[in-house]
């Protein structure tokens, strides 16, 4: 096996690819072999580290120097000074403030308070290659999974461990897999949601470009426990490089034998295959994938019968989102008692999130269960940019809800959050300064639902209608106060009468905006006016207050 | 068998007559799979450019299905069309985390640029304009895919520098 001296790691997530990082790569590979330096150095191609906004992002190990903005011009200087001379270049360097150059990446303000269970491998393997991902402890708990315990046992200890499903319900992962592996039937499945639509949540495209063969050995650890044999992977039509790289693992697998027939000689036989949508936001609800998955219309099934009973053709099905997947293995390798260290009673493990709006560190985090909004934002997130005040923020992605100032305390989990009418749903965190305007990202919040209904059922497909009407009223001055409390009837009747999740969500945006900001919803209404200027047909109205500014 | 087809608009990939044989190799190949209907119309669109009557009927003969059954599905999904689109298509996010960047101004931008509203195509047939939910880019917002690409970060200003690149 040949030795390097140092590692060269180049983000080639989505984001970083955006800005650039393949010409970065590759004046990096030939500027290295310019030099003779190929046979001592290694470029990695690596999924994503998490720093979208500081991308194109380049480590380079052993020291873990983390270098941000690079260009391709700025690759012959980065390999003189650091990889020839062995010198920091000081002007690329991490800088959490102008003055304070952050030198080695555990250094960094980012990575304290993180807890990297999910995102271990992301940024640090190629996922490509399934030897690396071998290296860094892949496949081991499949190994001991298959070898070292009865199926029944896989399923206590995903039980014990309290994982929560991580596409946003939170229902008790082990309590899904022992009802499936209980049902009857000799034909079982396993289903990986990884259409991920809800605005602002990106964490299962990056896991999957960055560790793709974790999902697989979670699904075959699942397979094993409840005794299904096949696996579909549902990714959305747009995840162009996850679904190229999920396939390659796959192919990767089956030729060492971690999947197809007598994995580990166990006589345990299980196979995955990719499956990919076509642009529905609906097909992310488990019934709603089936059908899809069956060649139909995205559209939900009434439940019961629960998917562990009756789910992908009729059959006892097991649905998992990809985050709840890649923390399988883990799990089995080192036990619950090691997971149930990170996070609260309740809700043991991390979470990712993805970090996007008017926040420092857009991106991707994991941090333990728990961790307030506050410490999340303001501390590893950065703050907000520009000295701008803290408006609100929306956990949870577009079907959640909305939190003020007063709420940043709260602890970030299932539970928690649900009490103050939120959720955490994907991990989805939007964060909003204050020069934005209430009214009119509820009107995108709700012009949103309007068109992702998948219109089976009434109350969602005419009420997220009038929902969006209403608020655009509201928005252009039109409104009347009586349009306030059809608001309010038509939530309580969507969240009651909706088929399923998406209708029952689609009112939470916009009634938490009304419940935290109803001062600025009854400006556009009573005094015709958008206190921040951004409804166009208001703004230039005179201000009634010093708040106005009209733009 | 070649039946010539009405549209007036062709895309780059769509050829003058419908190859049907193209097709009936397409579902030959998916017969059988269970749940076969969406992997064959997102090759069928790969071939044809869209998923025009001629192409349904012919998809639905294959796999015995009605004709209300593929249609319904085509019809469903963002990401099949029944219509000739433009030779590339940009697809616009304005969800929240894009309209809080700004993507209203890249969006008005980019309908000043083509003189085109969503789901219409510039009159050259060079682009189709569509509003979509969530690319999954968000931590470069405001972004836009044209075909396969994704661009992120947009400005109104540099928007229109990528349409540049397509013409």
């Amino acid at each position: 096996m040949h030795f390097y001296r140092a590692h060269v790691l180049v983000c080639a997530g989505t984001n970083c690819s955006l800005r650039g990082s393949r010409a970065v790569r590759e004046r990096l590979a030939g500027e290295l072999a310019r030099r003779g330096l190929d046979g001592e150095i290694k470029v990695v191609e690596t999924g994503c580290f998490g720093l979208c906004e500081q991308g194109p992002t380049v480590v380079v190990y052993p020291e873990g120097v983390l270098y941000c903005r690079v260009t391709p011009d700025d690759v012959p200087e980065l390999v003189e000074e650091h990889l020839l001379k062995g010198r920091r270049l000081e002007r690329l360097l991490y800088r959490e403030t102008a003055a304070k150059a952050v030198q080695t990446v555990p250094q960094m303000d980012f990575f304290q308070g993180q807890v990297r269970v999910v995102l271990r491998r992301c940024g640090v393997i190629d996922p490509d290659s399934v030897e690396e991902y071998i290296a860094h402890g892949g496949y081991q708990a499949l190994g001991k999974a298959l070898t070292q315990m009865k199926p029944a046992e896989v399923v206590e200890e995903i039980k014990a461990s309290g994982l929560r499903g991580r596409g946003g319900a939170g229902f008790p992962t082990g309590l899904k897999w022992e009802f499936a592996s209980k049902a009857k039937g000799d034909v079982k499945y396993i289903v990986c949601n990884a259409d991920e639509g809800e605005p602002g949540t990106f964490k299962d495209r990056l896991i999957l470009e960055g560790d793709p063969h974790a999902i697989l050995e979670g699904m075959a650890i699942a397979g094993y426990a409840v005794g299904a044999r096949k696996g579909y992977v549902y990714i959305r039509g747009e995840y162009g490089l996850s679904i190229q790289r999920l396939e390659r693992a796959i192919l990767q697998a089956r030729e060492l034998g971690l999947l197809g027939e007598d994995i580990f000689g166990s006589g345990f036989g299980f196979d995955v295959e990719v499956r990919v949508g076509a642009g529905a936001y609906v097909c992310g609800e488990e019934t709603a994938l089936f059908e899809s998955l069956e060649g139909g219309r995205g559209e939900p099934r009434l439940k019961p019968p629960y998917p562990t009973e009756v789910g992908l053709f009729g059959k006892p099905t097991v649905i998992n989102n990809v985050e709840t997947l890649a923390n399988v293995p883990p799990i089995i390798q080192n036990g619950p008692k090691w997971f149930r260290q990170f996070g609260t009673e309740r809700c043991p493990g991390t979470k990712v999130f993805t970090l996007t709006g008017d926040i420092v560190n857009e991106g991707l985090i994991e941090v333990p269960m728990g961790i307030t909004l506050r410490e999340v934002i303001f501390g590893i997130g950065g703050g907000i940019p520009g000295g701008r005040g803290f408006k609100m923020a929306q956990t949870g992605g577009t079907s959640g809800g909305c939190l003020p100032v007063q709420l940043l305390d709260v602890p970030m989990d299932y539970d928690e959050l649900a009490k103050v009418g939120a959720a955490l749903g994907s991990g989805a965190l939007l964060v909003m300064d204050d020069t934005h305007c209430i009214v009119d990202i509820a009107r995108v919040f709700a012009r949103f639902f309007e068109h992702e209904s998948c219109g089976k059922c009434v109350p969602c497909r005419e009420g997220t209608m009038r929902i969006h009407e209403i608020v655009c009223r509201i928005a252009t001055g039109e409104a009347t106060p009586k349009d306030l409390d059809n608001l309010e009837a038509l939530a309580r009747t969507m969240a009651l009468a909706c088929l399923c999740p998406l209708g029952q969500a689609a009112p939470v945006p916009v009634m938490t905006t009304l419940k935290y900001f109803r001062d600025e919803y009854e400006a556009h209404i009573y005094e015709k006016r958008c206190p921040t200027g951004t409804c166009r047909t208001l703004a230039g109205r005179p201000a009634l207050t010093a708040a106005g500014k009209g733009v | 068998m070649l039946i010539p087809m009405g549209g007036e608009r062709m895309t780059d990939k769509a050829k003058p007559v419908l190859d049907l044989g193209r097709i009936d190799e397409i579902v030959s190949r998916h017969k059988g799979r269970e749940g076969a209907l969406l992997p064959v119309l997102r090759e069928v669109q790969d071939f044809v450019g869209y998923l025009p009557r001629e192409a349904l009927e012919r998809v639905a003969l294959g796999l015995g299905l009605s004709l209300s059954k593929v249609y319904g599905v085509a019809t469903f999904y963002t990401l099949f069309y029944t219509e000739p689109k433009g030779r590339h298509v940009i697809r616009v996010c304005e969800s929240a985390p894009c309209h809080v960047q700004g993507a209203r101004e890249v969006v008005e931008a980019l309908q000043k640029e083509l003189g085109v509203s969503f789901g219409e195509t510039t009159p050259d047939g060079r682009f189709t304009l569509e509003l979509v939910s969530c690319l999954g880019v968000c931590g470069v917002a405001p972004a836009i895919m044209v075909d396969d690409r994704v661009y992120g970060n947009l400005t109104p200003e540099t928007v229109v520098a990528v349409l540049q690149e397509y013409r």
